[in-house]
């Protein structure tokens, strides 16, 4: 549905998205996901034909974003990060509005405002102004008018951050009704939890792809083994064994501390070293990993090749970690 | 409670907004050099509380103390004493890392003479060394709350307050703040924070669920998992994934069913017990089961799982 060949996106001097290329299938949810200035607002504005390329291909439906822009705005919604409400507005009028804008035909406005009230379950704040919304409501209501003209493919920039964990999940129930319908979705989010519903996912870091797979064979074919363990004493067991041959990285949560080796025989010797400097802790087991354990271990990567002014404290961070 | 043995206390602490209750009866502590979290979604009564401690919302009923003093009668020592980075932090676009640094060195009474050292040493634990002269403005989201956070330790609070310290930052700068609140933590600082955002209350060492201004739930991340869930999830891997969920949704047999990309998670008080109706089911419908599990819930799942039950219980 959506192909992207060789993208890339040059704001003067700076590459905010570098030679990209990856496929969306038709009916697929796809996330993309990575820190801030990563280049996925950049890729997502560039297929919603909101700025051209200034090298390679992206089509969609096999329809050129660069030379068949209006054939493509018919074919897809794009709710960007800061999706325009009109606060003063009520919810029906805010909808009503998009309904012009998109030249929904008169005959039929009222019975698809109702539909689309229904589907973002907003019919009982119909009345309310806009303003008067939670955020979770005002994204939902921005889904609703993303959907006015009956888009094949949805492009969502970040539409559920700074939502709160329940209207998330009614977000995402949303998107689940899409998909059954057969659309097609692109959904940029910094939550990996939110990635793991995702059917692929492509990993972008500075304005490149590095990853780009079903989340849970990523998970799976990750080259390192998880271990956890319980210390009341985590941040200084932390700093006994980041610099560990064979550790990847470890992060303490609470008393739990969570590592990354390359692979699970190390657990004796840490184990070991604990003890050594009288550390109590549990004994480590392996646990399933995360897509965030898998990201770490491919930004960490990503970061040692190439390490740039922007983030050299990150990179320092997870050097002392590599050790 | 003898409010010298923890950090901060609360007891029955309440707030009403005319017919409003925001925070009914809001009773927790925090220990010395623990990260305690407050977990909800927005309007639970989180910044509210907050607000209460910090002296800036007089209750309506119930007490607290922070550091000892009460939240009350003594909001100015308490004040004095802790170091706070609301949501919206108030940093000046216009001014420097340094400038923004000095100003509220000046606010929080830190003798000038000492100001230019403890720039250094702050700036350089939150990872802005170098970077005095910088605006504000041409800074990343994620530094600038990392200044936020420099600014609100000018004057080495005690304690510290953090009300959703990282609402929109990408997850390697959450990270990073994370790993500065830890080093805090370690050095005896005692932090209160809230968020929503599931993967931050992972990291605390206890939190609490709010919700419509209640405690509805208290412990570590690993008790809340184990122990208060008071529902189970079970993960269907299956082909036809999307036709597995139609028909699991149709049935009603749980409280939520999802799709996570390939999978399928199906949330319910006895999700347990029904995994042979799953196989049965899914079976008649031609979709091929691989395995059913049941997994180690998300925080978020249990969250959810205890807002469910507080509305039908409120039903």
């Amino acid at each position: 549905m959506i192909s992207i060949q060789g993208l890339s996106k040059q704001f003067g001097a700076t590459v905010a998205v570098h030679n990209l290329s990856f496929d969306v299938n038709e009916g697929e949810v796809f996330g993309l996901i990575g820190p801030d200035g990563a280049g996925k607002t950049t890729t997502l504005r560039v297929i919603a034909t909101a700025m051209l390329p200034t090298a390679g291909r992206v089509t969609v439906n096999n329809l050129d974003v660069a030379h068949d822009a209006e054939a493509v705005k018919q074919l897809i919604g794009y709710m960007p990060q800061r999706f325009a409400l009109y606060p003063d507005l009520t919810v029906v009028e805010n909808l009503n509005f998009f309904a012009d804008l998109f030249g929904a035909p008169r005959a039929e406005r009222a019975a698809l405002i109702a539909r689309l009230l229904g589907f973002s379950r907003l019919t009982e704040f119909q009345t309310r102004l806009a303003r008067n919304l939670s955020g979770g409501m005002q994204k939902k209501l921005a889904l609703a008018a993303t959907l006015m003209h009956r888009p094949r493919v949805l492009l969502l920039d970040e539409p559920t951050t700074g939502v709160d964990p329940v209207s998330r999940r009614e977000f995402w129930d949303l998107l689940t009704e899409v998909h059954l319908q057969g659309g097609t979705i692109v959904i940029s989010t910094p939550y990996l939890d939110e990635a793991e519903r995702c059917a692929r996912v492509g990993l972008m870091y500075r304005g490149e792809l590095i990853a780009c797979d079903d989340p849970r064979k990523l998970r799976e074919e990750m080259n390192a083994t998880v271990l956890e363990a319980q210390s009341e004493q985590a941040l200084r067991a932390r700093k006994l064994i980041e610099q560990s041959e064979g550790v990847l990285a470890v992060s303490a949560h609470g008393d739990l501390l969570r590592l990354l080796v390359d692979r699970a025989e190390r657990a004796v010797t840490i184990q070991a070293a604990w003890q050594a400097n009288g550390i109590a802790a549990s004994d480590l087991r392996t646990v399933k990993p995360r897509l965030e354990d898998a990201f770490v271990l491919m930004l960490q990567k990503t970061a040692d090749g190439q390490p740039t002014i922007a983030d050299r404290s990150a990179v320092s961070r997870q050097r002392s970690a590599v050790g | 409670m003898d409010s010298n043995s923890v950090a901060l206390y609360t007891q029955n602490l309440a707030k009403h907004f005319d017919q409003f209750v925001a925070v009914d009866d809001v009773s927790f502590s925090v220990r010395h050099g623990e990260i305690y979290g407050l977990l909800g979604p927005n309007g639970a009564g989180k910044t509210t509380t907050i607000r209460m401690l910090l002296g800036l919302l007089a209750p309506t009923s119930g007490a607290g103390a922070v550091l000892g003093f009460d939240i009350v009668k003594q909001a100015e020592e308490v004040r004095r004493r802790v170091g706070y980075v609301s949501q919206k932090f108030a940093l000046y676009h216009d001014l420097t890392v340094a400038e923004n640094f000095n100003f509220y060195s000046g606010v929080y009474g830190v003798p000038p003479l000492k100001v230019p050292e403890r720039r250094a040493a702050i700036l350089q634990d939150v990872g802005l060394n170098g970077q005095d002269n910088e605006r504000v403005s041409n800074l990343a989201g994620g530094s600038r709350q990392r200044l936020a956070l420099a600014c609100a330790l000018a004057h080495e609070p005690e304690f510290l307050f953090l009300d959703e310290p990282t609402a929109g930052v990408d997850p390697i700068s959450r990270r990073k703040l994370w790993d500065l609140v830890y080093d805090l933590a370690e050095r005896g600082t005692s932090i209160l924070v809230t968020t929503h955002y599931m993967d931050e209350a992972e990291n605390c060492h206890r939190l609490a669920f709010i919700y419509r201004g209640k405690i509805v739930a208290e412990g570590s991340p690993n008790e809340m998992k184990t122990k208060q869930m008071l529902a189970q999830v079970v993960e269907i891997d299956c082909d036809q994934s999307d036709a597995a969920l139609t028909t699991l949704r149709a049935a009603k047999l749980f409280d939520e069913v999802a799709l996570y990309g390939a999978l399928i998670h199906a949330i319910g008080t006895d999700a347990r017990e029904k995994i042979s109706r799953v196989r049965d089911l899914l079976q008649s419908c031609n979709v091929a089961v691989k395995s059913i599990e049941v997994i180690v819930p998300s925080l978020e799942d249990v969250f959810i799982a205890r807002l469910r039950n507080v509305d039908v219980n409120d039903k």
